[in-house]
């Protein structure tokens, strides 16, 4: 996309394109977000000049031909595609989903007794989209070609768009690992977490079904670098457990992450509060230590193999516990909490395991998934907390729903995706004419107001100082230098380890790093390579436009007629690189708002 | 929330030591400064100082026992061998190569690597018989700062936050703070990042961000109305009251904006101190740690942790726990002894230690593995006994208790052990916080700050 139709948007093209055929001489034609240029020499004697210039050409076409092998093609939608998607989307059972869905959170309003705020307006729904499928928000260019779009078909335009682009993958893997084997670094040599993350991604990107993943993750066999799904068992195998896998923490990951059952407290003791019922209301199975320990016992046997190349295997070993008050250890046989009747009787203890919590039968994986994900969509899970969701408990409709639709439909993560993004509930608006409260929000009558994750404020700052997107088409070079900021600004800003939807207060060494810190300093201050705004101060001679860009591209939404006013007085009458400077002061108070670090 | 019994003049440290006593010319200097503020409070009518005064002038009332407990935490990252360090056991076949020395605690010896710390040995409580049940860096390390295992549907506050909490704010710069920090620096858990260490580099470099990048007109007028500008739209029609009941986003700018120029910043700055002080601290990052981590307690900061790590020593170990201790030696006997001459141990608890100790016996590479069934800390301060060594680990275990394909039976090798939990019931008790008091969690159970048990035979 030629670099003034980023600037001053165009209607005439159908999707982002990584080049334009043509440049505009109305504005100075330089290239979006280029990497700094190669200096160069003068020396004195003219055949050392022209021998360095022609190395120095070779260098440049070298160091050129490197940097485009690093580069890949945008994510084009293929008209196959487009038209597969469109019929899915206007399926009857998605459309007839999407309508029930709908009605429940109607009823759910209409049941708290609270109004329902308006939809809010299509960019601000896509910057919601961005955040939760790939952690940032929308690149002035993707912003360009969402606006060339005609109205009604933006959103399905953008949820495509996102769900074709590999960083959605890679994104969601590195949320699903976080829940599936912790934030811990693990056993130094056994455990490949870059490994797991990069497999999970492929299994997404490939269409494979949740049930399919998890099957493969619970019951793998073989090394941890060959067969990365074997992570999620090596990943409990520190120098305490000497080669083995430990039961306890599996079973503990196994019902949270993937059934949403909190039982790890009737691990030590019975559960004597009433709070686990594994029965139902009518009749009741109350928690007891024999309920954990018999699900432990799947990973007793889960060891690695003799000779050590073989990887992880299962040797069959007992699983043995000494429960509360015995004086002796009992043997504990594999079982499982809840639904035996889905549980095999064949094939290897974790294969029988996998089976079971996949079955389509077993409501609580898919309300465990469907919760998981609604929370990444919304930044908060339809349940809190999200893996906990007692299989007695009376749930929203909605959740069983989308669970159910989930399952008949292959248990496709982007099937519920769509899904989601479609719904009401997604698409209001965060702000009402009437007096919006915490029960409007628990209602879902209104968009929630939640705090972003620390990946997704660094994700935000990236991509807010550039015009076009950073995704696999950008240069090895800008990825290094993305990853590099983002790993040094998420250890002094902190993460929140697995407890991803856990809702924290800002900090005062986080306020610190925004306010003062070197990249929020880098990406704001005047800087022609690294910050859009000193881009924008620089090509785009009139103030309101100015201010339109800077906005569009820190919060992907227009200003208000009042912050134009006011933003526009700030660069009345100043020019060059004072004008510079009152752009980068408008750029820093962006990044340091409230709106900046918070969906909406 | 606030336990303490002196939570309505809950001060700093330093105002109460410095009206309470002259020794110190930065504890003048700091005087003198808030009675000059205290003066121009009254003069210019500057009411929101006159609070600030009155604190300042109740603190000077204050008995001693009355002040609030400080705790300072030096990190001992990887793993310190307690062979190497506090429990040396020369001549025994998994003694190695270090040697004991006498220390001011008649019949008590330590390492040879620790020479001056042995001169400072009667203000320590020295536990010898540490056990725990986390053999993994990572584990361990949340097990000694939380006094819990992890545990993946809780995450723990460490026990400077705990302290935080159950206190309240005296000072502008934050309250818990974490110098040299490194992978797992001590956090607010459920208490909230709030609570988490503010977390520094070597105080000879400075304060990360607290500079602002720009003259002060520009960032008043960023911070000021521009930012307002901002925030007014965005609240606009958005949940009733967002700021003080979801997002405290203001509320933390504004606390960043004060800490950026308040005067309790010289606590950071350790170039006040005169030259020999510093140099007896030695010249390495952790010393001047630990300098600035007592100037800041002195300024009413709760709580620090100061990280000295490089304890791993699964290859070569004697070189390297020679070459750990030698900088921790200099360091840990000059904040004793400051400390002791500030007249501020009596009020400032002091632990010492790593998240485990190293294996008796020493692998084919000369080094020694992690072991948590009985390794040392050095307690010091508030009400612990001073010059007192509690429990042992056996000097001259058998062979066949260390063999792989038996499992290793933790309760041969240390006596009267103290587990992690004890340890914390213990410190939380001696710093004045009720360690069985329940706090409902998020995860919506209630739970005490600590399941140990205060080990009384620590305590004087």
């Amino acid at each position: 996309m030629a670099y003034n139709e980023v600037l001053y948007g165009s209607s005439t093209h159908a999707a982002i394109q990584l080049k334009s055929a043509s440049q505009s001489t109305a504005m100075p034609s330089i290239a979006p977000d280029t990497d700094p240029p190669v200096a160069t020499q003068l020396s004195a004697s003219p055949k050392r000049r022209r021998g360095k210039r022609l190395l120095m050409c070779v260098a440049v076409l070298v160091a050129l031909a490197v940097v485009s092998t690093t580069l890949n093609s945008r994510p084009m939608i293929e008209e196959r595609e487009v038209a597969e998607l469109a019929a899915l989307r206007s399926a009857p059972d998605f459309q007839q989903t999407l309508a029930t869905v709908n009605q429940q959170l109607a009823e759910m309003a209409a049941a708290a007794g609270v109004e329902t705020a308006e939809r809010a307006d299509n960019l601000t729904i896509a910057r919601r989209l961005s955040l939760a499928l790939v952690g940032n928000g929308m690149s002035l260019e993707e912003l360009r070609a969402f606006e060339s779009k005609p109205t009604q078909e933006q959103l399905t335009w953008w949820t495509d768009y996102l769900l074709t682009d590999s960083r959605w993958t890679d994104y969601f893997a590195e949320r699903f690992s976080r829940a599936l084997v912790g934030t811990d670094n693990g056993p130094f040599v056994l455990f490949r977490r870059r490994k797991l993350n990069a497999w999970l991604s492929e299994q997404l990107a490939s269409g494979v079904g949740y049930d399919q993943i998890v099957h493969e993750m619970l019951s793998a066999e073989g090394l941890w670098t060959d067969t990365p799904p074997v992570n999620f068992v090596t990943a409990t195998m520190d120098e305490a457990n000497e080669g083995r896998g430990d039961p306890i923490r599996l079973a503990g990951r196994t019902s949270r992450a993937l059934l949403a059952q909190r039982i790890d407290c009737v691990q030590c003791h019975d559960d004597f509060i009433g709070s686990l019922n594994f029965g139902s209301l009518d009749h009741p199975v109350a928690g007891t230590q024999e309920h954990f320990h018999s699900l432990a016992a799947f990973y007793a046997g889960t060891a690695l193999a003799d000779p050590v190349f073989r990887g992880i295997t299962d040797d069959g070993q007992p699983y043995r516990i000494k429960y509360l008050g015995d004086s002796e250890e009992s043997l504990v046989e594999p079982a499982v909490p809840f639904l035996p009747e889905l549980l095999p009787t064949e094939g290897k203890l974790r294969a029988r395991l996998a089976a079971w919590v996949t079955d389509p039968g077993n409501r609580a994986f898919g309300r465990a998934t469907v919760n998981r994900v609604w929370g990444l969509m919304f930044s908060r899970p339809l349940v809190d907390p999200v893996d906990s969701i007692p299989i007695d408990m009376s749930v929203p409709k909605v959740l069983d729903t989308l669970a159910d639709d989930w399952s008949k439909h292959g248990f496709q993560i982007a099937r519920l995706v769509r899904m989601i993004a479609a719904c009401d509930a997604f698409q209001r608006d965060s702000r009402a004419d009437f007096e919006v409260t915490e029960q409007h929000e628990q209602a879902w009558s209104v968009f929630p107001l939640t705090q972003l994750r620390p990946d997704q404020v660094v994700g935000n700052l990236l991509q807010a100082s550039k015009l076009s997107a950073m995704d696999s088409s950008s240069s090895v070079f800008r990825r290094l230098e993305a990853y590099g900021s983002k790993q040094d600004f998420l250890q002094l800003f902190g993460d929140r380890g697995e407890d991803e939807f856990e809702s924290e207060a800002v900090t005062i060494t986080q306020r610190l790093i925004m306010m003062n810190g070197e990249l929020a300093a880098n990406r704001t201050g005047v800087d022609l390579i690294n910050n859009a705004a000193t881009r924008i101060a620089t090509l785009v001679a009139d103030d309101q436009n100015a201010i339109e860009l800077i906005f569009l591209t820190t919060f992907n939404r227009h200003p208000t007629a009042s912050e134009t006013a006011a933003f526009g007085k700030e660069l009345s009458g100043k020019t060059a690189d004072e004008r510079k400077r009152a752009l980068s002061d408008i750029a820093w108070a962006m990044v340091n708002s409230t709106e900046f670090s918070w969906n909406h | 929330m606030c336990n303490d019994p002196n939570k309505n003049s809950q001060l700093s440290i330093a105002s109460n030591d410095l009206l309470a006593r002259d020794a110190s010319c930065v504890g003048f200097q700091r005087f003198h400064r808030r009675r000059l503020l205290q003066s121009v409070a009254a003069v210019s009518g500057a009411g929101w100082l006159t609070g600030l005064a009155e604190k300042l002038a109740r603190s000077a009332e204050l008995s001693h026992s009355k002040r609030p407990k400080s705790l300072l935490v030096l990190w001992l990252q990887g793993g310190p061998s307690q062979l190497e360090t506090f429990d040396p056991h020369p001549g025994s076949w998994i003694g190695g190569e270090a040697k004991a020395i006498s220390t001011s605690i008649p019949n008590v010896q330590i390492s040879d690597f620790l020479p001056a710390t042995a001169e400072q040995m009667h203000h320590a409580c020295l536990v010898r018989s540490l056990v725990s049940k986390e053999g993994d860096h990572e584990r361990a390390t949340y097990h000694v700062k939380t006094g819990w295992r992890p545990d993946p549907t809780l995450f723990h506050p460490s026990i400077g936050a705990i302290l935080c909490h159950q206190s309240e704010s005296n000072v502008e710069i934050p309250r818990h703070i974490s110098i040299l920090s490194g992978e797992w620096p001590a956090r607010g858990g459920y208490l909230g990042p709030s609570f988490d260490a503010f977390q520094i580099g070597d105080p000879a470099k400075g304060i990360p961000n607290l500079k602002a990048r720009v003259d002060e007109a520009t960032l008043a007028r960023r911070s000021g109305p521009l930012l307002r500008t901002l925030e007014t739209e965005f609240q606009r029609g958005r949940l009733r009251d967002m700021d003080r009941t979801r997002t405290q986003h203001q509320a933390a700018t504004d606390s960043a904006l004060t800490m950026m120029t308040s005067p309790q910043l010289s606590a950071f700055d350790i170039d006040a101190e005169g030259g020999e002080t510093k140099d007896r601290f030695g010249d390495t990052s952790f010393g001047r740690g630990c300098l600035a981590a007592i100037r800041l307690l002195e300024t009413g900061v709760r709580c620090v942790e100061v990280e000295l790590n490089g304890w791993d020593s699964h290859i070569n170990n004697h070189a390297l726990q020679m070459g750990r201790a030698e900088i921790l030696d200099a360091a840990l006997a000059a904040t004793l002894q400051e400390l002791h001459a500030r007249d501020m141990l009596d009020d400032t608890i002091v632990y010492c230690g790593g998240e485990f100790g190293r294996t008796p016996q020493i692998n084919p590479a000369g080094g020694r593995d992690h072991w948590p069934h009985g390794f040392s800390a050095l307690l010091a301060g508030g009400g612990f006994r001073r010059g007192y060594v509690h429990g042992a680990t056996v000097a001259k275990p058998e062979h066949e208790w260390f063999d792989k394909k038996q499992s290793i039976d933790p309760t041969r090798f240390a006596e009267q052990p103290v587990t992690i939990p004890d340890l914390h019931a213990t410190l939380l008790n001696a710093l004045g916080v009720d360690h069985t008091q329940e706090q409902m969690t998020p995860v919506g159970r209630p739970l005490r700050w600590s399941d140990g048990k205060v080990a009384t035979d620590l305590l004087s």
